[in-house]
Formats: C-alpha cells, sequence, structure tokens
C-alpha cells in the first residue's frame, strides 16, 4: 500500500509500507508497471501536519521545549528531563513505548546537537540510539572531547543527513564525498569556496558537531483562560452549576484581562463524582471580557446540566479567544451600537441555535435562490441541533425535469454548505454585480408549483392558480430569463422566464416557466410560484 | 417614506383624513415635533401618521398570500442601523422568507423562530438592544402566545428603549393587543408604469389604521417611493448624464 500526492506530472509516491518495496518520490504509474497491486491513497499532508502539531503537544511529557521538525519529525531539548525517565536511554524507551502505544513507528535518536540527533535518527542503521555524552566536564573540555566521539559516530553517515538542499547534496556526491566523514576530511578553506554562503556543507557540519549554534524554537503553547472550583461535598441541587457559574466568572474575566483577551467560546464543565463530565458551551458574536454578559450566555446552558449523583468540581474554560485591548468605558450611559447588537446576537444564538439567526449574504450567482445566502452571525458550533427540520422543506420542490435530486438548493441548505466554508467571503450588502431588474420582497423557499393558463406556449400568461385560489393577472412584465448553471446542474436543467405579474387586486407575485417548449429537455413546461412582492 | 395618494376614509367624521394628519409629515412628528406642521413630503404628497416617538404598531395582512404588508412595512422602517427581523417558521413556509436582495440594502439580522413563544421572547430581546433600529416580527395565525400581555410587553420595551417593534400578522384576527397602532394593509393596482403600460409601476397600499392611539383611524390610498426619483438613483429615462463644467477645466480657466 502507498500514499500518493497529486505532483506537476501526475500522482507521486509520498509514502509506501516496506511491503510495498516502492520508494517515495516514485510515480504511481512506474510503480504500478513494477506491481500492478498496489493500493494508493491520497496522502492527507494537512491531516499529517496537524497529526505532528497534536504529537508535538502531547510530547510535552518528556521535556517543555517541543518543536515540530519539517513534516516527520519532532524535536525536544531533553537538556535536565532525561533523568526523570531514568537517564537517556530509558527516555528512548519511553518514547519508543509510548509511541508504540498510539500505534505508531518511532526512531529516536538521542544526541548533543539537534543536527546530530536528526541525521542519527534518520540515516542510522541501528534502530533507536544515545549518544552517550560521558561523563560532564567543564563546557570547553567536554565540547572537544565530546566532538571527536561524534564527529567518529557521524562519519558514515551519507552527506544527505547534513540537511542540505537537494542541489548541494548532489554536487557532493558528484565530487565524490560520499559520507561525512569523507567531507570532513576535506579541507576547510576549498569547500568554502566552491559553496554559496547559505548551503554551504561546512555550516551544517559545524551545527551538527556542536561548533555553531541551532536553537531549537519551540511553540510556546499557552493554556487557554480556566478557573476551576472544587466543592467539598458533592452538590447535587441543579442550581449549583448556576452558583458555581456566578463564583468562577470573575475569576476568568481577571485572567482574560491580564492577557488582553476576549473569549469567542466558553464551556463550563461539571465534574461528577461518578468521573462523568457535564458541559455546557456557548460562543459569541464578539470577543468579550465582561462579567455579566458571559454569565448571563452561559445561565440557562448551566442551569439545565444534570447533576446526576452530584458534582464535586466545575471549571470555566474560554477554549477560542482572540485579542481584545482594554476599552476606555463611555462616561455617559450610551453604549456602542456594534457591541449591543453583537451582544444581542449572542443571546439569540444562544437560546435559538447558531443556525437560527443569520445575515444576508449576496453571492455570485443568478440563480434567485442562490444569489442570496445567509450566514451564522456567530461560528457555528458543531454540538448545536443545526438544520434541523430543513429537510421537510427541501421536500416540497419537486423538478419537472425528471431528476430526482432537488434541482435548486433550497437558501437554508445553500447556509448548511456553504456558510462554515467562506466565512471570509465578501461582506453582506456589497452585491457582486448587482442586477437592475426588480426582485421580490418575499421568496418562498422552495417554488410552488401553479397552474397557468396562457394564451400562447411562449406568451404571457393570463390567469393562474395557487394554493387553490385563482388570481386574474392583470398586468405582466417579462420574461426575465435565467439560464440555469450549467456548472453546477446536469444538463437537463432547463432554463426559468421570470414574469413580474400583478392580479386584479394589486397583489404582484413572481412566478416563472421552466424550460421552453420543445428544448428537448422534458414535455411541457411546468410554471412555478417563486416570490411576492411588496 | 410612503406617500397618500388618495383618502379613502370611511371612518365617522373622516377628521383623520382631511385634516392635519395627512399633512403631517411622519419625519417631522418623530423628530421636530416643534416645528410647525403642515409640510409636504418630497414629491408632493402627504404622509400617513406615524407615532412621535417608536412604539409597536401592528400589521394585519389582507391576506397570507398578499405581500403587500411587507412593502409598507418596508417603507416605514428607519434607516442606518441594523434591523432585526424575526419570522416565525410557519410565516416563512406560508409566505415566504424575505429576500434581502428585493430589500434595498438593508442591513438586517434575521431569526428564524420554531413558534411564536420563540418570536416573542427575540422581539423583546432585541427590543432591550439600543443599536437596533427597529425589530420586526412575523407571527401565523393567532398563536396562543401572542395575547395582551405579550403585546403589552412589546409596547412598554419598545417605548422604554426607543426601539419601533412591528408585529407583522399573517392570517391571524384582530384581537385584544397592546399595540398603539394598528393597521390593516393590502396590496391595491399599483401605480401607472411610465415605461410600459402593461406592466405594474410602483406598488400602492390600501392602508387602514383601524385602532391608534392619539390619532384617528382612517384609510388611505398609499404609494411607495418611486425608485426613478429617488436620491442617488438612475433615472431610467435620462440615459445621458446632464452636462456640466468639470472642476479641472474650471481651475484652469482661473489660472490661465
Amino acid at each position: 500500500m502507498a500514499l500518493v500526492i497529486e505532483a506537476a506530472h501526475g500522482q507521486i509516491i509520498h509514502a509506501a509500507t516496506d511491503a510495498a518495496q516502492v520508494r517515495s518520490g516514485t510515480r504511481l504509474t512506474d510503480a504500478r508497471a513494477l506491481d500492478p497491486g498496489l493500493v494508493a491513497v491520497t496522502a492527507d499532508l494537512a491531516g499529517d501536519a496537524a497529526l505532528a502539531r497534536r504529537l508535538a503537544r502531547w510530547a510535552g511529557r518528556w521535556s517543555p521545549l517541543v518543536e515540530v521538525d519539517g513534516t516527520d519529525g519532532l524535536r525536544l531539548d531533553v537538556t535536565g528531563c532525561a533523568h526523570l525517565f531514568g537517564g537517556e536511554a530509558g527516555l528512548c524507551r519511553d518514547v519508543e513505548r509510548r509511541f508504540a502505544g498510539l500505534g505508531l513507528s518511532v526512531k529516536v535518536a538521542v544526541a548533543e546537537t539537534a543536527g546530530a540527533a536528526w541525521a542519527l535518527a534518520r540515516f542510522s542503521p541501528s534502530p533507536s540510539q544515545v549518544f552517550d555524552l560521558g561523563p560532564s566536564l567543564s563546557p570547553e573540555g567536554r565540547g572537544a572531547k565530546n566532538g571527536e566521539r561524534l564527529s567518529a559516530m557521524l562519519a558514515p553517515l551519507p552527506v544527505a543527513a547534513l540537511r542540505l538542499p537537494p542541489g548541494p547534496t548532489r554536487t557532493l556526491e558528484r565530487l565524490g564525498l560520499k559520507t561525512i566523514g569523507e567531507l570532513a576530511g576535506v579541507p576547510r578553506r576549498s569547500l568554502a569556496r566552491r559553496f554559496r554562503e547559505v548551503d554551504n556543507p561546512l555550516d551544517a557540519l559545524d551545527r551538527m558537531l556542536g561548533r555553531k549554534p541551532e536553537p531549537l524554537t519551540a511553540a510556546p503553547f499557552e493554556p487557554p483562560p480556566r478557573t476551576l472550583l472544587r466543592l467539598v461535598e458533592p452538590a447535587l441541587e441543579p442550581s449549583a452549576a448556576g452558583q458555581a457559574l456566578e463564583l468562577l466568572v470573575p475569576g476568568l474575566v481577571e485572567q482574560l484581562e491580564a492577557r488582553q483577551l476576549g473569549a469567542r467560546r466558553l464551556a463550563l464543565s461539571g465534574f461528577r463524582v461518578d468521573g462523568s463530565v457535564g458541559q455546557a458551551s456557548v460562543a459569541t458574536a464578539l470577543p468579550s471580557r465582561e462579567r455579566k454578559h458571559l454569565a448571563r450566555l452561559l445561565a440557562d446552558k448551566a442551569a439545565a446540566l444534570d447533576p446526576g449523583f452530584g458534582f464535586d468540581g466545575f471549571a470555566l474554560e474560554a477554549s477560542w479567544c482572540e485579542p481584545l485591548g482594554a476599552a476606555q468605558d463611555s462616561l455617559v450611559e450610551e453604549p456602542s451600537g456594534t457591541r449591543e447588537v453583537a451582544r444581542l446576537v449572542d443571546r439569540l444564538s444562544v437560546k435559538l441555535g447558531t443556525a437560527k439567526v443569520r445575515r444576508p449574504e449576496a453571492r455570485a450567482s443568478h440563480v434567485p435562490e442562490r444569489a442570496s445566502g445567509w450566514r451564522a452571525v456567530v461560528a457555528e458550533d458543531k454540538s448545536s441541533p443545526a438544520f434541523a427540520g430543513e429537510g421537510d422543506r427541501r421536500r416540497r420542490w419537486r423538478g419537472s425535469s425528471g431528476d430526482q435530486e432537488p434541482l435548486h438548493h433550497a437558501a437554508p441548505f445553500d447556509v448548511a454548505c456553504g456558510g462554515a466554508q467562506d466565512r471570509h467571503g465578501p461582506p453582506p450588502h456589497e452585491i457582486v454585480g448587482r442586477i437592475n431588474a426588480p426582485r421580490p420582497q418575499r421568496l418562498l423557499d422552495s417554488p410552488e408549483a401553479i397552474a397557468v393558463i396562457y394564451a400562447t406556449p411562449e406568451g404571457l400568461p393570463r390567469r393562474f392558480v395557487w394554493r387553490r385560489a385563482v388570481h386574474d393577472i392583470a398586468r405582466v412584465e417579462g420574461p426575465e430569463r435565467i439560464s440555469p448553471e450549467w456548472w453546477r446542474k446536469r444538463g437537463t436543467a432547463r432554463l426559468r422566464d421570470y414574469y413580474r405579474v400583478e392580479d386584479i387586486s394589486g397583489r404582484r407575485y413572481w412566478i416563472f416557466r421552466e424550460g421552453v417548449h420543445g428544448d428537448g429537455r422534458g414535455g411541457v413546461p411546468a410554471w412555478y410560484l417563486h416570490g411576492l412582492f411588496g | 417614506m410612503s406617500r397618500v395618494v388618495a383618502d379613502l376614509s370611511l371612518v365617522a367624521g373622516g377628521r383623520a383624513a382631511n385634516g392635519s394628519f395627512g399633512e403631517r409629515s411622519a419625519e417631522q412628528c418623530a423628530r421636530a415635533p416643534n416645528e410647525q406642521p403642515g409640510a409636504q413630503a418630497r414629491g408632493g404628497g402627504s404622509l400617513l401618521p406615524a407615532p412621535a416617538k417608536p412604539t409597536l404598531s401592528e400589521v394585519f395582512a389582507a391576506s397570507a398570500r398578499d405581500g403587500g404588508a411587507t412593502g409598507f412595512l418596508l417603507d416605514r422602517l428607519p434607516r442606518g442601523k441594523p434591523l432585526l427581523w424575526v419570522q416565525e417558521r410557519m410565516a416563512i413556509i406560508e409566505a415566504g422568507r424575505i429576500y434581502p436582495p428585493g430589500l434595498d440594502r438593508i442591513d438586517l439580522i434575521h431569526v428564524e423562530a420554531r413558534d411564536a413563544r420563540d418570536a416573542l421572547w427575540a422581539m423583546e430581546e432585541g427590543l432591550r438592544c439600543s443599536g437596533l433600529g427597529a425589530v420586526i416580527g412575523e407571527l401565523w395565525g393567532d398563536p396562543a402566545a401572542l395575547d395582551f400581555t405579550a403585546t403589552r410587553r412589546l409596547a412598554v420595551a419598545a417605548e422604554r428603549n426607543g426601539v419601533a417593534a412591528w408585529l407583522v400578522r399573517l392570517g391571524g384576527a384582530a384581537n385584544l393587543s397592546g399595540a398603539r397602532m394598528r393597521w390593516r394593509v393590502a396590496s391595491a393596482a399599483s401605480r401607472p408604469n411610465g415605461l410600459n403600460s402593461k406592466a405594474s409601476g410602483v406598488a400602492a397600499w390600501d392602508a387602514e389604521l383601524f385602532r391608534a392611539r392619539g390619532f384617528a383611524p382612517g384609510r388611505w390610498l398609499a404609494t411607495g417611493d418611486d425608485p426613478a426619483s429617488r436620491e442617488g438613483a438612475q433615472d431610467p429615462v435620462d440615459l445621458v448624464a446632464a452636462a456640466r463644467d468639470r472642476a479641472v477645466a474650471a481651475a484652469g480657466g482661473g489660472r490661465g
């Protein structure tokens, strides 16, 4: 089995199992020529990178300084940590054991310099090893002594272990310098002349041997603001969570203030005596660290937490924060409109669900139901039962062209698939290529079939029946022809001819005929009522 | 802002129509009560009665299949601040969801409420927020949750915070309510279209104010703004812009 990635000239092997016997970088077609039964799966590079970051967090158990090294490595500064795991050998064994527990194979090397560890971990033939530092001497003496031992150890490794770009590595190989030992034997001056400063193998060699520094830049991990409350006695009454919330919020707000952050998502966890955890979480539209607002958002959900056998602890965590500078409160009682509205949206979203509180969003489309989508104001929370009950509305629309799949997405569906993705799309009301043709003020989620009487098949409608009532058309304007989006729909989708009609009592509607006679995409075109003018 | 085209007042005495109300501009009522009434709205017509302070008004659509109430309401909403538009689920199914491309760039927050109780709760929350321009709630039928107490709460919240509240009733009966102004709106035959005699023109509504505090009831034939005469809108007839001096040319002439 092999993982493949898309390259300029087709798919190439990214990684393969040993049994597959292909090298990474081979084209998939070449590999298939050798082994037709090769199973190829697309590699998930982003997922791999995310896993590496997660593993780096997890590797914090061995050392506080952890760095993701390239795409396939972790680098730990274990200075002063190894003795906790029984020395460096013990640390190596522990790392191997725990990674094996995760189902991951790992190769560990501990060395004095990062470069040496990198080289040993990747190019050393033995499984895992520790470069023994030996008894501590003064830094200079130790450096000199260990430098010799280190060079001896690295000498048999290929020059690729120097971490140079492919170009210089190839040059070295062409020069006949296959191993680090051979390279180290060449006079320094001749090497320095032959290579550019940036990819000079001497630099790499010096870094590897500890003659030049190679600092580790671990991403600082800051735990999210969190406050804890431990109860002496388990609290059985349902109001306990609400009371705990009131005690926890001030502490959290203090932490947020100290770090100049505002909470976007808050979670209250109630730890029950039987080990289970009840959780209530809310999201906000704008970062906030206001006590009253945060407490009010969570209050309802906290009160609904089931105490079970009793809570013995609570934690309030701001799992998603955004920078929020210190704000000067207004001296006069005039709260800012934007903030007020954001708070309102928070309250509404908490109670009604994030999918129910939305702002319009213009989209680049001429199809009416696609031209205007809705975007949730507060970021979607996966745990909320979003879009329940949308299905029944979509079922009402039946396209006449024979395909069972709904021909046109109803507006709520578009939000379901588009809202989460293009949250950074154009802001609302920035109409892309604004249409001057009048649009109705109300649009039915799914067009409703109407029976229309017309003078000629391509002529203007005269009378229609909608919801069992007859509307005699007094005035009509149209058609406005809107073609189906062939890049989204099947080829059988039919165009629409929209008419603005006004019946004899003055009610104005937006109706359309789907298709034209003899377009070869179905039978007699059907009519639908789509919108109501105000 | 909608203009009165004709007075259809059938109310006893007809005081509402002929006297001061028809003449009073809504903007004056709302913003400058000390100015003399009697100003004409732009375009020549008089304006419909409007409350001096933001309050709760109720609009009954003559029928759920009539979008006229929406147009009438849209014409009377304040601009500049975001609006909270709460639609009950049944109202969306029966009369359609509001469609932003047809709303003339209103800054909008839309709430889809499961039932009347949620809708009323959302409206009341919205009325507590002074950052909003108006709160609109659309309810279907006569829900049990919408009693006198509920409407009274909305009216008090609207008046206390100065946010206009509009309750749109689709297919409901006008029973007891705390609304300060109660309208019944039906579509009327639209104004003649100057460009196409077969097409409908500017929307017109048959608006009946059947109960109001401080105003006598009346019935009017009102029409919306003519998009052609609105500021910034291009007149479809005037395809060529009027000729005028260029600023650069004027400056250059002064120097030379």
